[in-house]
């Protein structure tokens, strides 16, 4: 049942992310990598981490790709079907990079045996049964991990101001 | 393979890797290089969250949600690159960009 999910679910977001590499048109491009985002988040579902497969969506289905759909529509390419889209090296780049791609797989693949089996609950065994993702996350987000937290909320600060620069009308 | 095991998460992260990199190496276009980008950083993830989930520790998720938010602060700037990149060449095809003559 869980490798039924898995399989469709990966398919999904293969898929979605050949259909982006391979479009033409830029608006196609951005609905086919919502889909594999949101392909991505049911991933994290099925792997137990709900607040992250939350995050998956709000973040990068909701944020990311209303800003790429902006500065797409923004950015006037002219006609799609006339300019060409690929750089004349594309196929040896891809086949080089498949060659590469397999071999991480057979690797992967060969070594199968060594990797962990899946435990029951990882809350479960971190923490008590009765808190779930979230509030697990959300507790250690604010003891242990909290210099990071407000290291990344400054990032996000430096990159408001260089984003605002950057696009400001004289630069 | 009966189970569903790591090696699937890590086959399947692998093969969007590669997906990522053909693109950003094939595509002209600035911003679909930036799109290629995100889909190496969703790899990323799925390993992050893979491991966390198979050798029970929580701070794989904890480290997602950081390259979540670098993610949004790179697509962010590099819009505003690509932005300025349009403003002042009227193109945004990263191989006709050649001020400095590379």
């Amino acid at each position: 049942m869980e490798l039924i999910a898995f399989y469709i679910i990966s398919a999904v977001v293969v898929l979605g992310a050949i259909l982006m590499v391979s479009s033409r048109n830029m608006v196609h491009a951005v609905v086919y990598m919502v889909v594999s985002f949101i392909a991505v988040g049911a991933l994290f579902i099925l792997l137990q981490a709900e607040f992250v497969a939350a995050v998956q969506i709000l973040v990068y289905a909701g944020g990311i790709v209303v800003l790429f759909l902006f500065v797409v529509m923004l950015v006037n390419l002219g006609d799609v079907h006339r300019v060409e889209y690929l750089h004349k090296q594309w196929l040896p780049a891809s086949v080089m990079m498949l060659v590469l791609t397999a071999e991480i797989g057979f690797l992967l693949w060969g070594d199968a045996a060594a990797l962990p089996a899946a435990p029951e609950r990882t809350d479960a065994v971190l923490r008590a049964v009765d808190h779930g993702n979230t509030e697990t996350i959300g507790q250690m987000l604010y003891t242990d991990y909290l210099l990071p937290f407000e290291i990344a909320s400054l990032l996000l600060l430096v990159a408001m101001i260089g984003g605002i620069y950057l696009a400001k009308k004289r630069v | 393979m009966d189970a569903l095991g790591l090696n699937h998460y890590l086959l399947l992260s692998a093969l969007l890797f590669g997906i990522g990199v053909i693109g950003v190496l094939i595509r002209r276009n600035a911003i679909m290089v930036l799109m290629c980008l995100e889909l190496i950083f969703n790899a990323a993830n799925i390993n992050l969250v893979a491991v966390s989930r198979f050798r029970p520790d929580l701070a794989g998720q904890i480290f997602t949600i950081f390259t979540i938010t670098v993610a949004a602060a790179e697509v962010v700037i590099g819009l505003g690159l690509v932005i300025a990149m349009f403003r002042n060449a009227l193109t945004v095809n990263v191989d006709e960009i050649h001020l400095l003559k590379g």
